[in-house]
Formats: structure tokens, C-alpha cells, sequence
């Protein structure tokens, strides 16, 4: 029996080509849109990762003529960045590290890292305010931190990078749960068809069936086959989509983002794929099996 | 062997039951014909017999098994010890005889070994020799159902049902192939064999049960058919047909081959020796 179970199936798919071809294919799109979902999550993991260990909590102290209305159009006094140092002091461990960045570094700082650009000219000494650099134990805790120097004297402010972020994780998660929206739609045709495959299978070989089920086929021998064609035809549709997802992520992150932006700068690439394909493979199997189990059990009563 | 006690058989939304307060005892070794017009229950009492169907009420037992307790995984078990037969053969048009009776063995996960073994063997026995590699739309009628008949026996079963197997034959060729099955009664083999055929009955003088309207109204040793049919005219081509077979003795085959031995139950469940009560 073993051998044959497998040459059954084939010749049962090849016998309902073109439906079987249409469970391959809308398999094959359900589980891309999936995959692009679960890919643009992880973009956003990998970017919050990548951000957040590197968000310093930023309190730039007023300078001269400092516009900002915390500030009195005088420079912070020396007392006020003492009362600021003394506080965050206070907000150790949370405050692992703190950095007072004078005019004069961050003058230099801009120069260095805008030192082609025309507007590394047109600043001077003092342009650039003074400012504590906090690195945080938890950058989650950006907040609180923030929160307590947001509009204390001689701090002109405290900038949230998170707020910066915002709105593009806010796109990407409105992307994924698109994606995920139609791969659900997608998925429910892709079961919807496989069940009908199974049926017209089954009605194709209603004689073969009709024989052994009279002379005392189990129905494990009996449904082995029609499982076997089902999931052969999810896997092959999850390879496929996990092939166009490769190329997917190889074109935009490993071929355009990486190359032009650098390694390690918060990109996912093609090496995600590999992670998420087993779960989709997985899942194809075990969604084959349920539909085929489910529809064998309403039309293969014994 | 195949005990009803009481059966009665209820299709949904048919008014009538089918089979109405049926008792019938079926003893190991027996030859028994289930006779009546069509519509009184003979094929609803084959298939209830093999659990096609599951009785309304009453009991139903097979080998000492209450087919209506028996668990669904159980009923391949059942199935393996009772062959069966139908007027339309049920062959597979794309496979050879041989393969017909070997897919039989096959797909009860027989090795390949005893295939081989017992396929040849039966073909032998039900007057197949020669025509192993034959398709079955180049056989006869009579030929084909041959074929069923080893695929139905293949497998040593202790029972054999057969409903109405000569329907789609000749005079001649049934009685050919109701000296096959009573040749593999001979050998142990209890056959049930439903029919309206009356030349078949009144030949072998076999028990002779008799339904109407789903009871038993007759049930006698080495009985005739006696049809109680009301169309007259059906009766009298019955009779001229009959008197055609007699006069054709030579269509009868040798029988001196035995049907090798049945089929030792070891593979019935817990309690095997129930079915040969
Ligand atoms: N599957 C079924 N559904 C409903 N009624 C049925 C079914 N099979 C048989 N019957 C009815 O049961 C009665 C007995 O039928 P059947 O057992 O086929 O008789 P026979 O084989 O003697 O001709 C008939 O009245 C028939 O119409
Ligand atoms: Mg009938």
C-alpha cells in the first residue's frame, strides 16, 4: 500500500490539473500577502530595536536669545543645569549614562557629521544649544524620563524621537494589517477550493472508492491519498510564495536599502524569509490536513 | 452466522419501513435464497447485512457482532469477512481482471506475496484461467461476473452476499454461475444469495426465504420459487426460460475444483470465534 499511496496522489492531481493548478496558485497569493504581513512586522520589530537601544533622551538647556517659550531669552544658569544633572542623578539606575554636551562639542559634532554639506557653513559656536545626552537602562521608559525635564527652568526641550517614528510604524502596521486582511480572505478561498477539489477527486473516483470501501478498505487507505494531494498541493503553493517573497525582500532590502544605506541600519533582508517560511510551510500542512479531514469526514462516510 | 432478531428497516421520509419485524437465523455453511417482487427489502437486507445501512430497530448479528453497536472503525472488519456480489459487477473499466481481484487485496494491505499467491488461484477457480490480462468491456456478462465473484472471494471470506447476480445474465449463464457459488458453498462458504430468478431456485433446492413488503412470508428447506409475482405474463417467460436451461445441461461447468479453505478470521477482532458460532 505504501508506494502506491504516493502514486495515487499524483495521478489524482494530475487528473484534476487545472484545479489542482488553482489551489497551488491561490495558496501560493494567500500565503505571500501573508508573508508580506509578517515581514512588515518584523521591519517594525527590527526597527524599534534598532532606534530605540539608540534613542538618547536629548534635553537641550536654553541658550541666548533662545525662542523657545520655557526660555526667558537668557542662557540656562549654571544652577538650573546643576538641578538638572542632580535630578537625573536621582533617576539612576533607569539613567545609565549621562553626557553634557557643551556648545563647543556640539558645534563640532555638526561640523563632522555635515562636513559636505553647505549648511555646515553658515552655523557658528552657539547655534547649536548645550544639552544632556541620557542613555536609558529601559529605552522604553522615554517617557518618563522626558516628561520630568519637559518645561523645568533653563530647558528649552526635550525632543521624542519616538514621535518621529510614529507615524511610519503607524503606516507599516496599517500595510500589515492589510496584508493580513486580504492572506486571510485569500486563505479562506484557498481552503474553500481545496474542498472542492477533494470533492470532485472524490466524485472522480467514486468507483475505486465505492470498491473499496465493499471490500473492507480501511479509511485511513481509503483518504490517505486525497490528504497526500492536498497537502502536496498547499506545500507546493507555500514554496512558491516563499520564493516570491525572497525575491521580494532581495529587491527592496538586500539589493536596494542594504546597498545604499548599509548593513546593520534597521533593515530586515532576505534571511527573515527563512525564518517566517517554516511557519508558513507549517501552517499550509496543518490547514491541508484540517480541510481535508473535515470534508473526507461530510463525504467519505463509510 | 447472520442472526436478525426483529429488524425493522426505516428509510427517512418513506412511510413503509422496508424491512418490517424481520427474525432469521442464517447458520455457518448455509446456502439460503432471499426471494420476493422487487421492492420487498432484499437488497435493504444485504445491506444492512454489511452495514451499508444501520438497522431502525430490533438486533442484527453478524459473526455474534451487533452490527448497530459496532464501532464505524470496526465495519472494514466486517467487510472483510463478507464478501458480496451485485447485478452490476462493479468492475474497474481501466484495469485488467487480474488487477480487478489483486486491487481487492490491495487496498486491505494484503503483501504483495499473498497477492500474488491467491489472485492466480481464484481466477483458476472461478473458470478465469487464460484471461488475467483481458479488460473487463472485453468479457461477457457472465465473465465479468466471474471476475466480481474472485474479487469477492479472494480474500477467503466466510460469508458471501450476492444480490441478484444473474439479473443482467442469460438463463444459461446464470445457472453457470449459481453452480460457481454453490461450488464455493461446498468449500464452507455460507452464501446468501438474493434473487427473483426462479429457475435458479427450484435448481439447487436450497432453503428459500421469501419477502413481501419487508416480512417473511415463507421460509422452507429445499424450497421453489413459487413467486407470488402479480404479473402473469413475467411468470410465464420465466417458465418458457426455464424449460430453454434444461435442455442446455452441457452449460454446466466441471465442478471438481474445491474453493480453497475460508479464510481463517485471524484477522477479526477480540472475539473471532463469534463468527463462527
Ligand atoms: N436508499 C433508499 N431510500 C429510501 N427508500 C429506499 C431506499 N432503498 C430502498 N428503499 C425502499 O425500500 C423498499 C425495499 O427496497 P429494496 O430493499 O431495494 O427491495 P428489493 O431489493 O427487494 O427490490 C422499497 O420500497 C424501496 O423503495
Ligand atoms: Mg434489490
Amino acid at each position: 500500500m505504501k508506494p502506491s499511496v504516493f502514486a495515487d496522489a499524483w495521478e489524482g492531481l494530475r487528473r484534476n490539473k487545472s484545479i489542482a493548478v488553482s489551489v497551488i496558485l491561490v495558496t501560493m497569493i494567500s500565503l505571500y500577502l501573508l508573508g508580506v504581513g509578517l515581514l512588515a512586522q518584523r521591519q517594525v520589530d527590527q526597527m524599534k530595536g534598532y532606534w530605540y537601544d539608540r534613542v538618547q533622551v536629548s534635553i537641550y538647556m536654553c541658550t541666548d536669545g533662545a525662542l523657545q517659550p520655557n526660555c526667558t531669552g537668557e542662557a540656562a544658569t549654571q544652577d538650573q543645569k546643576d538641578s538638572v544633572a542632580a535630578q537625573l542623578k536621582d533617576m539612576e539606575p533607569l539613567v545609565k549614562d549621562v553626557y553634557y554636551e557643551s556648545e563647543k562639542e556640539a558645534f563640532d559634532r555638526f561640523k563632522k557629521d555635515y562636513k559636505n554639506s553647505p549648511l555646515a557653513s553658515n552655523i557658528s559656536v552657539g547655534d547649536i544649544p548645550p544639552s544632556y545626552r541620557v542613555q536609558l537602562s529601559d529605552p522604553e521608559q522615554f517617557e518618563t524620563v522626558a516628561s520630568a525635564f519637559e518645561g523645568a527652568p533653563g530647558v528649552a526641550s526635550v525632543p521624542n524621537l519616538r514621535q518621529v517614528f510614529a507615524p511610519l510604524f503607524r503606516a507599516i502596521n496599517i500595510v500589515t494589517g492589510v496584508m493580513i486582511g486580504l492572506a486571510v480572505l485569500t486563505l479562506v478561498s484557498a481552503v474553500l477550493l481545496m474542498a472542492t477539489t477533494i470533492r470532485q477527486a472524490a466524485f472522480t473516483r467514486r468507483r475505486e472508492i465505492a470498491i473499496m470501501k465493499l471490500v473492507g478498505a480501511s479509511n485511513r487507505t481509503i483518504r490517505t491519498p486525497f490528504i497526500i494531494e492536498t497537502i502536496a498541493s498547499g506545500v507546493i503553493g507555500a514554496v512558491m510564495a516563499v520564493g516570491l517573497l525572497w525575491v521580494t525582500a532581495w529587491a527592496l532590502f538586500d539589493k536596494y536599502l542594504l546597498h545604499t544605506q548599509g548593513a546593520g541600519s534597521g533593515y530586515i533582508s532576505t534571511a527573515d524569509v527563512w525564518i517566517i517560511a517554516p511557519f508558513l510551510l507549517v501552517g499550509v500542512v496543518v490547514l491541508a490536513i484540517g480541510t481535508s479531514t473535515v470534508t473526507l469526514w461530510r463525504y467519505l462516510r463509510v | 452466522m447472520i442472526r436478525f432478531e426483529n429488524v425493522t428497516k426505516r428509510y427517512p421520509n418513506q412511510n413503509r419501513p422496508a424491512l418490517d419485524g424481520i427474525d432469521l437465523n442464517i447458520d455457518r455453511g448455509e446456502f439460503a435464497f432471499i426471494v420476493g417482487a422487487s421492492g420487498s427489502g432484499k437488497s435493504t437486507l444485504v445491506r444492512l447485512t454489511i452495514r451499508e445501512e444501520i438497522v431502525s430497530s430490533g438486533r442484527l448479528l453478524v459473526g455474534g457482532h451487533d452490527l448497530r453497536k459496532m464501532p464505524q472503525r470496526k465495519v472494514p472488519q466486517l467487510r472483510r469477512q463478507v464478501g458480496t456480489i451485485f447485478q452490476d459487477f462493479r468492475l474497474l473499466p481501466n484495469k485488467t481482471v487480474q488487477q480487478n481481484v489483486a486491487y481487492a487485496l490491495q487496498v486491505i494491505g494484503r503483501p504483495r506475496r499473498a497477492i500474488r499467491a491467491l489472485v492466480p488461484e481464484t481466477l483458476e477457480l472461478v473458470g478465469l484461467a487464460g484471461m488475467e490480462k483481458r479488460m473487463p468491456h472485453e468479457l461477457s456478462g457472465g465473465e465479468q461476473q466471474r471476475v466480481a465473484i474472485a474479487r469477492a472471494v479472494v480474500n477467503k471470506p466466510p460469508v458471501l452476499l450476492a444480490d441478484e447476480p444473474t439479473g443482467n445474465l442469460d438463463p444459461a449463464t446464470s445457472l453457470d454461475i449459481v453452480h460457481l457459488l454453490r461450488r464455493i458453498h461446498d468449500s464452507g462458504t455460507t452464501i446468501v444469495m438474493a434473487t427473483h430468478d426462479n429457475v435458479i431456485v427450484d435448481e439447487l433446492k436450497k432453503r428459500v426465504i421469501e419477502l413481501e413488503h419487508g416480512h417473511i412470508v415463507r421460509d422452507e428447506e429445499g424450497g421453489s420459487y413459487v413467486p407470488k409475482a402479480v404479473d402473469n405474463r413475467d411468470l410465464d417467460e420465466l417458465e418458457a426460460e426455464r424449460d430453454d436451461d434444461l435442455d442446455e445441461g452441457s452449460t454446466v461447468p466441471p465442478q471438481d475444483r474445491p474453493i480453497g479453505e475460508v479464510h481463517a478470521l485471524d484477522e477479526w477482532d477480540d472475539d473471532a470465534e463469534d463468527l463462527l458460532r
